[in-house]
């Protein structure tokens, strides 16, 4: 099915599944244990022996030797893959560093070898007597050094380095009110729950892979161009996830190497990716230097802005695109983005929850807080002011699909109570702490990607629905059972949803925030097929047909799913592919953030006190997964703001906090409530649905939000994430922090 | 980790004796630091005798008035312990701002004395370490100190000693008593109990081999105003970055001990000294001799502004 004219009323519209409230189907199984993540599958590979990894002790180099030989000799040991021994390896094209490293060495903790043993004690032990002789290289470690040998990027996702409209230092130059600001934002860790994880078995010339993948069909991909196999030969299974945030896009190392153990030892093999290991032999979200520029007139009404970014990746790596939102997000005739990406030897960067604008908003929206008090106009006054209907780089011919920003910042001030705001800062005391509001928008794009799913009904009228999809904890197993059980008039629990198996048809996987619209509009296609069918069989004509109560309905005639289906079963499979609506349309979620914090007046102490937000992302498919999706991120947008940083060791190379009690994300007494308002919106330029993306929308602007407030409370600017009490105490000369 | 044997002692002094003859044994308690540093072979114990069954995990008071507190008391239960709450409220506060509800259940009163440092470097294996691997080096000195000690560190480590309690216990003049391989008993002040780093950072504490903790005795309750302040980059679950533990009495007198600021849990006579004039004398008393780094300077400023901060709350 093709998606290429704006939606009509479709069965979709009648939301009596679609759009309320639901418990994930999958919660229970998943709170009690017995949903089994990718390390457990006992059940499907039985005597699998244990792989451990080993990382390189250099950030850049080459092995000069390797001596197994007293590893080889532990108790229990089975086996050890090294370069030397793993054959010719192809290598994918979404990872930037070999996935098995030697003789070259890309980056600190790159694998170099897997340990294969009885136990996983016996593995761990013996892959410490693995002796590796390096020859170290200089790399290069340090961004800030390197920035000006940066490159305009090729390729990813962001679309072009550069971008221009009018002419930005003319308008820059004459504008009554002008901003320039650095803002600096760190590597970051996606520290999701369940690491990378994968236990691969062999049958003759066929790789069964139990792993933990956001993205089915290219990881099946990757992982035949690597092990130079057809990609039929590859079956991917990953049913549960225990979070990803992008850092299980790609093909990871645990899976590879899980594959090359077993068929060494002749066995399956399961392979995690120790928690210490994660930040430097897996992808981060790299760190990124920023300038913007505005210049406004008196009333804060934008003529000209420019957002440079500078980004540093492994040779053939990528840029974070963090000027993204600032193509799109307020007006001015005229605009320069660009980016920069320079070559540095740090482990992988890569794709993080809201890649370019969740860093890119750290700094824009902390701009506009700055451009606010310049002009002497309310934060969100002054962003209403900066609206614009139309992509500002296209022009009036191009414009949004819907776009509700001036309705989030109006109706979420509101419910916050923004206009008990103090605007003059340091003013406001509630016993030790300083207290202050912050507002930031919130932007992220809508993309949507070609998805495919099966469904069939059988002779009780239950409905099964079969997509490679995957559920990374965000409730895509629900959506897809609502879409099937309002597509075919049947309640959510006689709906069975199967995903994350490469055997079901290829879908829209789980990243960018694209897979919760995309995903179901490739069962709403699916399920078209088999309304077709359906009708067919009961012979009434498809488009007057009525699917509900379990029925197929026309006029006062009726028949129940389950005879229609009859013995065998009915089964329809498609896809849903996108034509140019969004060339034709700017596509894109919007919202709006509201943070209050409390500042200790003498330690610099940041507690945020309430946080509240209202969001525009199309129709809510579900409303309370929904609302867990914008609270996580709004939570990891606060350790943004506040702590979340991988520290880089300029002279060895590699992030020197690497575990989950030096790395620190924010805990539930970092946390209070946070109020979700979700405003009415359908995009009909979407998809069938109308729905757009949500996963994200919610980390874009949060952490600003806390930064303008902290500047609020106490008149202290911060460029430089994250906003910790050693930078405010700095930053604030006299014997308290206002 | 590296194969071991595991044995239960009988008594305290079988498991002194075992310690003391048993090349690379160790004692295990609650095991939330040992078996960590265990799967990273930072520690590579070949023995491990568990101490967790030998009565010593009751709470109770002294002929003197003070309280004994057996080395395998919970975390969690010594927090809670009324006796602790009422007298020594200091302690459970202090108890109760470190790690999390399920390693406190889990932490022993002699385990959390002995716990090992946060160094990062410390706790990765291809990093240079004096404390991990004597004469290695220290990778922390030129590297990433932002979280380590500007008091009683050397050249050779600059690493924090990151309990909470015990800085509570150094507070209060604690007793730390012992039972010796030779099955001898003696008690060693908590301010003789850590060592200083100097040349040989590997050496942390007064304990010779095979020397068993079999508890902490605390001296007459103090009476006064108990705090513990612990200032860290998150709420809760973290280690602090400058804590401060203190009692003041009515007429301004007051004492304090501080923690991720020293080598050891850090007190001086000469702070305690300046109490009655305010926080900033108490703090340059206590930083006297401080040597921090580019990245932990600022644990000075914020050492005096926690300081600043319990003076106001106790005007207040
Ligand atoms: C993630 C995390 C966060 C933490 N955060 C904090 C924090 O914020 N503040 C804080 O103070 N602590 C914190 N801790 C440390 C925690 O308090 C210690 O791990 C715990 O107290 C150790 O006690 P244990 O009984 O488990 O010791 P074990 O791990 O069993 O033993 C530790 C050491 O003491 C020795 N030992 C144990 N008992 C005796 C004895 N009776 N006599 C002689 N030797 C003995 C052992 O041989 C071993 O060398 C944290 C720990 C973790 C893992
Ligand atoms: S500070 Fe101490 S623990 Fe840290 S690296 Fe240096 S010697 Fe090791």
């Amino acid at each position: 099915m093709k998606f290429d004219t704006p939606a009509t009323t479709n069965p979709i519209d009648r939301g009596r599944v679609i759009g309320i409230p639901h418990d994930r189907i999958d919660g229970a199984a998943k709170v009690t244990g017995t949903a089994p993540y990718a390390y457990e599958r006992h059940d499907a590979a039985p005597n699998a022996a244990y792989g451990w990894i080993v990382g390189s002790a250099i950030a850049k180099g080459r092995i000069n030797a390797m001596d197994l030989r007293a590893a080889e000799a532990a108790p229990g040991v089975l086996g050890i893959v090294t370069h030397q021994n793993a054959g010719p390896l192809g290598k994918g094209n979404m990872n930037t560093a070999h996935l098995l490293g030697g003789p070259q060495i890309e980056h600190y903790e790159q694998a170099v070898a897997l340990v294969i043993a009885d136990t996983l004690e016996n593995a761990r032990d013996a892959a410490r007597l693995v002796r590796i002789d390096y020859a170290p290289d200089q790399g290069r470690f340090n961004l800030a050094a390197e920035r000006d040998k940066g490159v305009p990027p090729e390729g990813g996702f962001g679309g072009p380095a550069d971008t221009k409209a009018g002419d930005f230092e003319a308008g820059f130059a004459k504008a009554a009110v002008k901003i320039d600001q650095h803002y600096t934002t760190p590597d970051q860790s996606h520290a999701m729950m369940e690491p990378h994880a994968t236990i691969a078995a062999w049958n003759g010339d066929k790789l069964t892979l139990w792993t933990s993948n956001q993205m089915i069909a290219w990881s099946v991909g990757e992982m035949a161009a690597t092990l130079k196999i057809p990609k039929e030969n590859i079956r991917l299974v990953s049913p549960y996830i225990g979070g990803g945030f992008g850092a299980k896009l790609f093909l990871r190392a645990d899976a590879l190497l899980a594959a090359l153990g077993a068929r060494m030892v002749g066995r399956p093999v399961k392979v995690a990716i120790a928690r210490p290991q994660i930040p430097n032999n897996t992808t981060h979200r790299p760190a990124t230097i920023q300038r913007i520029r505005i210049g406004a007139d008196r009333q804060g009404v934008i003529d000209a802005i420019a957002h440079e970014v500078w980004s540093g990746d492994l040779p053939g790596g990528g840029a974070e695109t963090a000027a993204q939102q600032t193509r799109l997000l307020y007006r001015g005739p005229n605009r320069l983005t660009t980016h920069r990406l320079s070559t540095l030897d740090l482990p992988e960067g890569n794709a993080m929850r809201a890649p370019g604008e969740a860093v890119g908003l750290l700094a824009l929206e902390v701009a506009m807080d700055e451009l606010a008090e310049a002009c002497g106009v309310d934060p969100v006054e002054l962003r209403i002011r900066n609206d614009v209907q139309y992509d500002p780089e296209a022009g009036p011919q191009r414009p949004f699909s819907s776009r509700k920003l001036v309705e989030c910042l109006r109706e979420g001030a509101e419910r916050f109570g923004w206009n008990r705001r103090n605007p003059k800062p340091g003013q406001v005391r509630d016993g030790r702490w300083l207290v202050g509001m912050g507002v930031a928008s919130a932007f992220r794009n809508n993309l949507v990607t070609k998805s495919g799913a099966r469904i069939g009904v059988d002779a009780k009228g239950h409905v099964t629905v079969e997509t490679d999809m995957t559920d990374i904890g965000t409730g895509s197993y629900t959506i897809i059972g609502q879409t099937a059980a309002e597509m075919l008039g049947v309640p959510l629990d006689a709906v069975t949803v199967r995903l994350g198996d490469s055997r079901f048809p290829a879908s829209s996987g789980s990243g960018g925030q694209w897979g919760g619209n995309s995903s179901t509009a490739g069962v709403y296609a699916a399920a078209m097929a088999l309304r077709a069918k359906l009708a067919e069989k009961a012979g009434f004509p498809v488009d007057k047909a009525l699917f509900e109560d379990g029925l197929v309905r026309l006029g006062n005639q009726s028949q129940p799913l389950g005879t229609l289906a009859g013995r065998e079963g009915l089964w329809a499979e498609d896809s849903m592919d996108y034509g140019d609506l969004t060339k034709r349309y700017a596509q894109a979620t919007f919202g709006a953030h509201f943070c209050e914090v409390g500042v200790d007046i003498d330690t610099a102490e940041v507690r945020v006190r309430r946080m509240g937000g209202a969001f525009a992302a199309g129709r809510i498919l579900n409303p309370k997964s929904a609302r867990s999706q914008v609270i996580g991120a709004m939570t990891m947008g606060v350790g943004a703001a506040l702590m979340e940083e991988l520290s880089v060791d300029t002279r060895f190379g590699f992030f020197v906090n690497h575990d989950m009690a030096e790395y620190l994300v924010p805990v539930h007494a970092d946390i209070p409530h946070q109020d979700v308002l979700f405003i009415d919106e359908l995009d009909d330029k979407s998809s069938p649905m109308k729905a757009k993306g949500v996963g994200e929308l919610g980390i874009c602007g949060a952490g600003a939000a806390v930064a303008n407030a902290i500047y609020n409370a106490t008149g202290v600017r911060l460029r430089d994430y994250p906003l910790t009490i050693d930078k405010i105490l700095a930053a604030s000369t006299g014997k308290r922090v206002a | 980790m590296r194969p071991f044997t595991y044995s239960r002692a009988a008594s305290v002094e079988d498991a002194a004796r075992t310690a003391a003859s048993t090349q690379g044994a160790r004692f295990i308690a609650g095991g939330t630091n040992l078996l960590d540093l265990m799967k990273l072979q930072i520690e590579t114990p070949t023995h491990l005798i568990d101490v967790n069954h030998l009565g010593l995990d009751r709470i109770e008071p002294t002929a003197e008035g003070g309280l004994r507190i057996g080395a395998l008391v919970r975390n969690t239960d010594l927090a809670a312990d009324k006796a602790v709450r009422r007298d020594y409220a200091v302690l459970s506060r202090a108890l109760l701002a470190g790690a999390s509800g399920q390693l406190r259940n889990k932490a022993t009163t002699g385990g959390n004395l002995l716990q090992r440092t946060r160094c990062p470097y410390f706790y990765d294996t291809r990093m240079p370490c004096n404390k991990r691997k004597p004469g290695s080096g220290c990778g922390a000195l030129k590297g990433m100190s932002r979280s380590l000690a500007i008091l009683g560190t050397s050249d050779a480590c600059i690493a924090q000693h990151p309990s909470d309690m015990a800085v509570a216990l150094r507070l209060l003049d604690a007793q730390v008593d012992t039972v010796g391989a030779d099955g001898g008993r003696r008690s060693i002040p908590i301010a003789d109990f850590h060592l200083l780093p100097g040349e040989t950072p590997h050496i942390e504490n007064a304990l010779k081999p095979g020397e068993l903790i079999t508890s902490v005795t605390l001296p007459k309750p103090l009476g006064g105003t108990h705090v513990y302040r612990k200032v860290r980059d998150r709420t809760s679950y973290a280690f602090a970055l400058v804590s401060v533990a203190a009692v003041f009495e009515k007429d301004g007198r007051a004492r304090f001990a501080f923690g991720g600021i020293g080598a050891k849990p850090w007190r001086t006579d000469a702070a305690d000294a300046a109490a009655p004039s305010g926080a900033a004398a108490v703090a340059e008393a206590a930083l006297s001799g401080a040597r921090p780094t580019a990245h932990n300077a600022f644990k000075q400023q914020l050492t005096a502004r926690t300081l600043a901060s319990l003076y106001r709350q106790k005007g207040a």
